[in-house]
């Protein structure tokens, strides 16, 4: 490969680190400052991107309008795309969360499981929501024309990385506010003889919303990456799982980790992708699997051994709720 | 004879120490009765003697043998049993099966320590069908020694019997733990209710902030100006 | 709809046999185990190695049995494989749960563990077997019988029901009067008694795993059977086990068989109006229902 061509590549590596690292991050404000377990990440990945294309794109017109149905379209800037999948994916947090948060830890997680497959078949089987399971095409990005198409992706990354920092930067504030300190309360059991029960519902709504939103934005950040979506992207596999595995390697309550993890996860995924290059042409097809397999067992040895991640949780002087 | 000792035993949960270097003695025949103020460390005494916390310091010995540190199940089998404070039966198992949990480590057949059981307690016989969750405060305490009774301990090692107990109960309470007493047990308890405690106490021990006060014939302990006017509300 | 009924009630049982084995996990060593769903497709996928591979090797012939779609060396891989599963899951139990429960870990991190258990099965049956659907005799559907009320069934589903429901009564019977049973029962009602009593949690746990873990093969040849073996199958199940579970009150078996049957009909019953690919998210509509409802379940209330 020509040094231009790698250079490429690796913009194309970190732009898609980078959208993971938003995923990261909003699970981090759940997980990680909260104790609420998410599984159904890709659930609001799903909806994100969605949202994000539909506000953006145009609705299909002539000879578009045979081949894709689309239920609406507005031909809105990103920006508002980035928005609107916020606010959506804010407003199904919310929604998943008077049910189950309530209940012992667990029930999140199933109910989180079960809205990602709901969206998938939904998005799947409802051609007439987002033409069904060709999905959507074409989807703009923001600042084309500045730069050649062939180099646009430095643009993108840019915006990504911005985007990025700028998220980085506002959890950061939130979790050093009061209101960040009464969260990490909550998820260590540290509660207040003032708390009541509907205070600490509250609270862990305002974070599952929180992080959801991020989430939203992860999901539109994504979609305008690819500029085309369908419902089989958005597994658990690709969309949940390896977005634990990154947090939990980047170490979970804390988002310089949040993000080195999924750096760092995603450049082992990437790097196993050339070590599955080596394997027999008969194991090819099922190097994916191997690959899984491969983060999977890291998983489960993070768990086991090094639980607090690569970073740890940042120490911060004030621990317990003052007042 | 002394059959169960505890000598400088410090322990707590992962932080905070609870006891420090508290000692008691049991000797065979005995009803000891462990008494204090709210968070004195009496209960955390209990499970330190059970295995359930596991001592920094100092030493458990049963009949000469050191048995600090051994877990639940081998301090079952070597002659204690205990009965927690709360949460002391199976609630969704009937009488009979909550009994016959407490004999789970015995291999033989314990059809005849049943019976002797249930002549104790015969409300239990005649119920025996029942679920534990069913029944009173006041059976369900005589379930829960019922249980520990099952493996033919030599001691018994009791977590306030008499809490959230009605008073006429808790005098039908003691009277089972003195019958308990009178077929060779020896009993350590742990009560709240301190004037009764000391009435059947053959030896007593009082303990506050987690250290040994005061400790003599409970008869003693109850004639005793300071205690009276500390524990036991006269 | 009789027959949509009847259907309900083949799928409902297999449900059952999975949410069982959930049900007595998260009773017991408390902990929702999100691998469960990938055991059900471990023991289909165990049962077709033995049926295609091993007993081939062996050279047993795989002669027509009655008027099932199956051959004579399902008979000999149904059990292989509910043993094999069972030790999968103790074996997992061993090596990452213990491990967890050692250090005093919290629930969501057993759970997560059992999540990452979930795809290294699923990723090993893929890369053994391929994403494509199989089936232990390809090409091979017996007539089905024909019942009143127009209600069309093959025998295949008959001999499903009877197998998972021998099943539930023999896990009854073991429960209710054997000894290791009666402990079983005891721990999931309270394990810190349980070992006060001098039983031993660890030989309990691994127990539960066992049972577990059989129960869900079991469900999951049942499954391969009645429609076909998926890599996703198991996966595909975990909602509708845990809507089971919650339904019928956690830690409850009878009340996970019970809440099996109900979301297996109303799956089945729900293809009337809707298309089949929604079944999952109908087990998961009446999931929220209950947990808005009566988040306890039918049974929940009155043990504290």
């Amino acid at each position: 490969m020509e040094l231009g061509g790698f250079i490429a590549y690796l913009v194309s590596l970190a732009i898609m680190a980078s959208i993971y690292a938003v995923f990261c991050l909003g699970l981090n404000i759940q997980w990680g400052y909260t104790g609420l377990f998410n599984i159904g990440i890709a659930g609001f990945f799903c909806v994100g991107a969605y949202t994000s294309a539909m506000l953006t794109t145009p609705k299909p017109t002539g000879i578009y309008a045979q081949y894709v149905n689309q239920i609406f379209g507005l031909n809105l800037p990103f920006v508002v795309g980035l928005l609107g999948a916020a606010a959506v994916c804010g407003i199904i947090g919310f929604l998943i969360g008077i049910p189950t948060l309530k209940l012992r830890e667990d029930y999140l997680a199933i109910a989180t499981l079960g809205i990602a497959e709901t969206f998938r078949l939904i998005f799947n089987n409802e051609h007439w929501l987002a033409n069904g399971p060709r999905g959507l095409m074409g989807l703009p990005q923001p600042l084309q024309g500045i730069v050649s198409a062939k180099h646009y992706n430095y643009i993108y990354l840019i915006v990504v990385v911005i985007i990025m920092l700028f998220i980085y930067l506002l959890i950061e504030r939130a979790i050093r506010s009061p209101w960040g300190r009464v969260l990490r309360a909550i998820r260590e059991d540290e509660i207040s003889a003032s708390m009541s029960g509907k205070d600490i519902f509250h609270f862990k709504m305002q974070s599952l919303i929180f992080g959801s939103m991020v989430m939203g934005v992860g999901g539109a950040l994504y979609a305008h990456y690819t500029k085309s979506i369908s419902p089989d992207v958005f597994t658990p596999l690709y969309g949940t799982f390896i977005i634990w595995v990154m947090l939990m390697a980047g170490g979970s309550g804390n988002n310089k980790g949040a993000i080195l993890g999924a750096y760092v996860i995603w450049g082992i995924w990437i790097g196993t992708s050339f070590m599955t290059d080596l394997l027999p042409y008969t194991l090819k097809a099922r190097a994916p699997y191997i690959r899984f397999l491969l983060i999977g067992i890291l998983l489960e040895i993070i768990l086991i051994y090094r639980p607090q991640g690569m970073l740890g949780e940042e120490k911060r002087v004030s621990k317990l709720l003052e007042e | 004879m002394i059959v169960l000792k505890v000598e400088n035993v410090t322990v707590g949960y992962t932080a905070v120490d609870i006891l420090h270097g508290v000692s008691m003695e049991a000797k065979s025949g005995e009803i000891v009765s462990i008494i204090g103020p709210n968070g004195a460390g009496k209960s955390t005494l209990l499970k330190a003697i059970f295995g359930l916390l596991k001592p920094h310091q100092g030493k458990i010995i049963l009949n000469d043998e050191d048995i600090t540190g051994l877990k639940p199940d081998r301090i079952a089998r070597k002659g204690i049993s205990y009965v927690p404070q709360v949460d002391n039966v199976f609630p969704s198992l009937t009488i009979q099966e909550n009994l016959e949990m407490g004999a789970f480590i015995r291999t033989d057949d314990f059809s005849q320590r049943l019976e002797e059981v249930y002549d104790l307690f015969p409300v239990m016989r005649e119920r025996k069908k029942d679920k534990a969750g069913q029944l009173s405060g006041g059976q369900r305490q005589m379930v829960a020694m019922g249980r520990a009774l099952m493996l033919d301990p030599q001691v018994l090692l009791l977590d306030e019997p008499s809490a959230g107990l009605a008073p006429l109960l808790v005098a039908d309470i003691f009277e089972k733990v003195k019958e308990i007493n009178a077929t060779g047990v020896v009993i350590v308890i742990v009560e709240q209710n301190a004037r009764e405690a000391l009435k059947m106490a053959h030896h007593a021990y009082v303990l506050a902030m987690g250290r040994n006060v005061m400790d003599d014939k409970g008869e003693v302990l109850l004639a005793d100006e300071e205690i009276g006017r500390l524990y036991l509300g006269g | 709809m009789p027959e949509l009924i009847t259907y309900g009630i083949v799928l409902g049982s297999i449900i059952a046999l999975g949410a069982i084995g959930l049900t007595l996990v998260y009773g017991i060593i408390r902990f929702a185990n999100f691998a469960h769903g990938d055991l059900m497709s471990a023991g289909a996928y165990v049962a077709l190695f033995v049926v295609t591979d091993f007993l081939a090797w062996v050279g047993i012939p795989d002669t027509n049995f009655g008027p099932f779609s199956f051959g004579w060396r399902m008979l000999i891989a149904f059990p292989i494989s509910m043993v094999a599963v069972a030790c999968v899951a103790i074996i997992f139990d061993r090596i990452l749960y213990r491990k967890l429960r050692s250090k005093g870990s919290g629930a969501v991190i057993f759970a997560m563990s059992s999540l990452g258990a979930a795809f290294i099965l699923r990723m090993v049956i893929l890369i053994v077997w391929g994403a494509d659907s199989l089936f232990y005799r390809p090409g091979m559907l017996r007539p089905a019988m024909d019942l009143p009320l127009g209600i069309k069934i093959r025998p295949d589903q008959v001999l499903i029901v009877i197998i998972a429901f021998s099943l539930i009564i023999f896990l009854h019977l073991f429960l209710q009067s054997t000894k290791m049973g009666k402990a079983m029962r005891a721990t999931a009602d309270n394990m810190q008694l349980a070992l006060v009593s001098g039983i031993d949690t660890e030989r309990i746990i691994i127990w539960t795993w066992g049972i577990g873990g059989a129960l869900a093969a079991a469900g999951g040849i049942l499954y391969g059977i009645d429609v076909q073996l998926q890599p996703s199958m198991g996966w595909n199940f975990l909602i509708p086990l845990f809507a089971a579970a919650i339904l019928g009150t956690i830690g409850n078996i009878y009340g996970a068989l019970l809440g099996g049957l109900i979301i297996g009909v109303a799956q089945q019953v729900s293809t009337a109006f809707l298309m089949p690919t929604y079944k999952p998210a109908v087990a998961f509509i009446i999931m929220i229902i209950i947990l808005l409802v009566r988040p306890r379940g039918i049974f929940g209330g009155k043990s504290a």
